[in-house]
């Protein structure tokens, strides 16, 4: 079997929240933002992460680059441990692992022209700005559909679509392995979003690359992706391939989701037709017990509510974290 | 019978690059109790029609240029602030995309209810309260009576959105506009708020105009839609025959280019180019610097919005030659 590019093992990050208040009274709580994921990504797929607002899916993706420091657990990258290497010997690795961003207002520095911050990455790895450096940010810029004049301008001068080519070309420039895309066409207009879909296809499959593709749509996510994981509260509650995951989930929550879509044609409105969950989603700083999903799950029994249930592979490639799926 | 008319509607900014028209002979009417959905991207005039007809912006910048809204028979542009505060609440009322912000974080989410009732009904302080319940249990809030007194940062997105419908439903509205109304929230959220508001017009029988971009909102909820791009409306049609046959080529883009749930694409059929900026649109057709379709006539006059067929209406020059 082929080493995966990326192997995370009972990865957990859990944040103290200080609810402390005015006067240093009250205590602090322990925020199990993602507590213990395992799941590996191949190299040269795209494997989606989904699920609501809260449920952990942008700590994972910033726990994979190590922009954070996991509470508890381990990542691989291409074989290697990365999680507790020195400061240095992290760099060499992060030439090979680049983020994209959701906003691409908040992510460019306005006063960096789109050379400077295209050309940033290969500056802070010891490039030193030149014709060499000039030449490369061309090249990016035309890979990502941008006009090479595009680099004396700013930030500003561009839309959202546009903007978010110059941040994809600055996550490519290095020639990293796996991208991870957070919320990466969220913010832009359905339009201009399949643009962006596209060229992350192409650049895929031009340059190799490998996607943690974080989004809260599913249809994108379904376009996109080979396999996808969902997420409900800091835990992986069912991994599988696309076809199968859409088509035949098997995770209560996951099927919740995908009933929540909405129609893609009148003729299938789901008012009345589809079952809804009802409930809000629980706050992470105090999860139900047990199964997380148990409070809003149509299917819920006495031992959901004690036990939390394993992810365990229910056929190949399918796994589900549900007690329903065990016996 | 029409509740609502709109005639030629222009509203213009004044900006630093002098007077800029944010959108531009809009027409359409609605009937009691219908859905009438607007669909568009960003920049395509749709919350600045809502606010002109609720008479929400601030004059200056913008003044209204051209055209009516009568409401309910009665002329709206043109009234004085007090005569359009007694129709703002019992006669339209309108929810915003967040909750958190059209919400005052310092009162209760009981007096901001009965603040709205209060405005435009002569009650006492029990009964005011008594209303007050009675929206919330009808938005589905639990345990109404008790959630009265909490504030708005107590309760998640999804409650927060259903404390602006009570608000906006308490003085029972002829016409909600619903501006975005589940953007902000999450996509199991969002089914219970669509559900919910398709429940509160088969009870009450309320118009209701829904704003979006998003499709599956206009798939899900409308009967009729309006489909505007760069401050005009450039397609009318019910909802069947919008994604049934399409008659503009941004409509088309526009349904083509969301992927799949159930089927594999190998490609998004995407649109080219971007939206253009108000103050930068281009002459005649503004979809026609990205429309495949494009001919040389196409950038000299603005298309007129033609009727097709029956109730189906666009604004393109080669519609009937596509069709």
């Amino acid at each position: 079997m082929t080493t995966p590019l990326i192997a995370a093992t009972a990865l957990s990050k859990h944040f103290e929240v200080g609810a402390r208040g005015m006067f240093g009274l009250g205590r602090t709580a322990t925020l199990k933002a993602v507590d213990d994921v395992s799941f590996t990504i191949n190299a040269g797929e795209t494997l989606g992460l989904v699920g609501e607002s809260g449920c952990g899916k942008s700590t994972l993706g910033r726990l994979l680059l190590r922009l954070i420091e996991p509470t508890a657990g381990s990542i691989a990258f291409d074989g290697n441990e990365i999680t507790r290497i020195g400061r240095m010997e992290m760099r060499g690795f992060r030439r090979s692992m680049q983020i994209i961003f959701q906003d691409p207002y908040g992510a460019l520095n306005p006063r960096m022209s789109v050379e400077d911050i295209i050309a940033e990455p290969l500056v802070i790895h010891g490039a030193r700005p030149g014709a060499e450096t000039r030449a490369k940010v061309t090249e990016m810029l035309g890979k990502v559909g941008l006009p090479a004049r595009a680099m004396d301008r700013f930030p500003h001068e561009f839309s959202g679509g546009q903007r978010q080519r110059i941040g994809i070309a600055r996550a490519l420039i290095l020639h990293p392995r796996l991208i991870v895309c957070d919320e990466a066409v969220s913010a832009l207009d359905v339009s201009v979003q399949a643009q962006i879909v596209n060229l992350l296809q192409d650049l895929q499959r031009e340059m190799g690359l490998t996607y943690l593709f974080i989004a809260h749509d599913l249809s994108v996510v379904r376009h996109i992706s080979d396999r996808v994981a969902v997420m409900y509260l800091g835990k992986v509650v069912e991994v599988a391939d696309k076809a199968t995951i859409y088509a035949a989930p098997r995770h209560p929550y996951t099927q919740a989701l995908i009933a929540a879509v909405p129609a893609q044609h009148p003729a299938q409105r789901s008012r009345g037709k589809r079952e809804r969950i009802t409930g809000d989603i629980p706050s992470a700083l105090n999860p139900p017990s047990g199964c997380r999903f148990h409070t809003r799950c149509p299917h819920v029994m006495p031992v959901c509510r004690e036990r939390a249930p394993d992810l365990r592979e229910t056929a190949t490639g399918h796994q589900v974290a549900c007690h329903l799926t065990d016996s | 019978m029409t509740l609502l008319d709109v005639r030629g509607l222009t509203t213009a900014f004044m900006t630093g690059r002098g007077e800029v028209n944010a959108i531009e002979d809009v027409s359409f009417s609605l009937k009691e109790g219908e859905i009438l959905g607007i669909v568009g991207e960003s920049g395509s005039g749709k919350s600045v029609t809502a606010l002109t007809i609720m008479d929400l912006l601030p004059k200056p910048p913008a003044r209204i240029a051209a055209g009516d809204v009568h409401f309910n028979g009665q002329r709206l542009t043109g009234l004085n602030d007090r005569a359009m505060q007694a129709i703002r609440g019992p006669g339209i009322s309108m929810i915003f995309q967040e909750p958190m912000t059209s919400l005052n974080p310092v009162f209760s989410i009981g007096d901001q209810i009965m603040e709205t009732i209060a405005a435009h009904e002569r009650l006492s302080k029990s009964d005011l309260r008594k209303r007050a319940i009675d929206m919330l249990d009808k938005v589905g809030i639990p345990s109404a009576s008790r959630r009265l007194d909490d504030y708005p940062h107590q309760m998640s997105g999804g409650q927060r959105q259903r404390v602006m419908i009570a608000m906006a439903l308490a003085c029972n509205p002829k016409l909600l506009i619903a501006d975005e109304p589940t953007t902000a929230l999450d996509v199991t959220i969002q089914a219970q708020i669509l559900d919910l508001l398709m429940d509160l017009r088969d009870e009450y029988g309320m118009a209701i105009m829904i704003i979006t971009h998003n499709m599956g909102v206009i798939a899900e909820t409308a009967d009729r839609v309006l489909v505007m791009y760069a401050g005009r409306v450039i397609e009318e049609a019910p909802v069947a025959t919008i994604f049934d046959h399409p008659m503009h080529p941004y409509t088309r883009g526009l349904l083509e280019c969301v992927p799949s749930l159930t089927e594999d694409r190998p490609r998004l059929v995407a649109i080219p180019g971007t939206l253009p900026e108000p103050a930068r649109r281009p002459p005649g057709c503004r979809f026609s610097p990205r429309c495949t379709y494009a001919v040389a006539s196409c950038s000299a006059a603005i298309p007129p919005l033609e009727a097709l067929e029956t109730a189906h209406t666009a604004a393109c020059f080669r519609a009937r030659e596509l069709a």
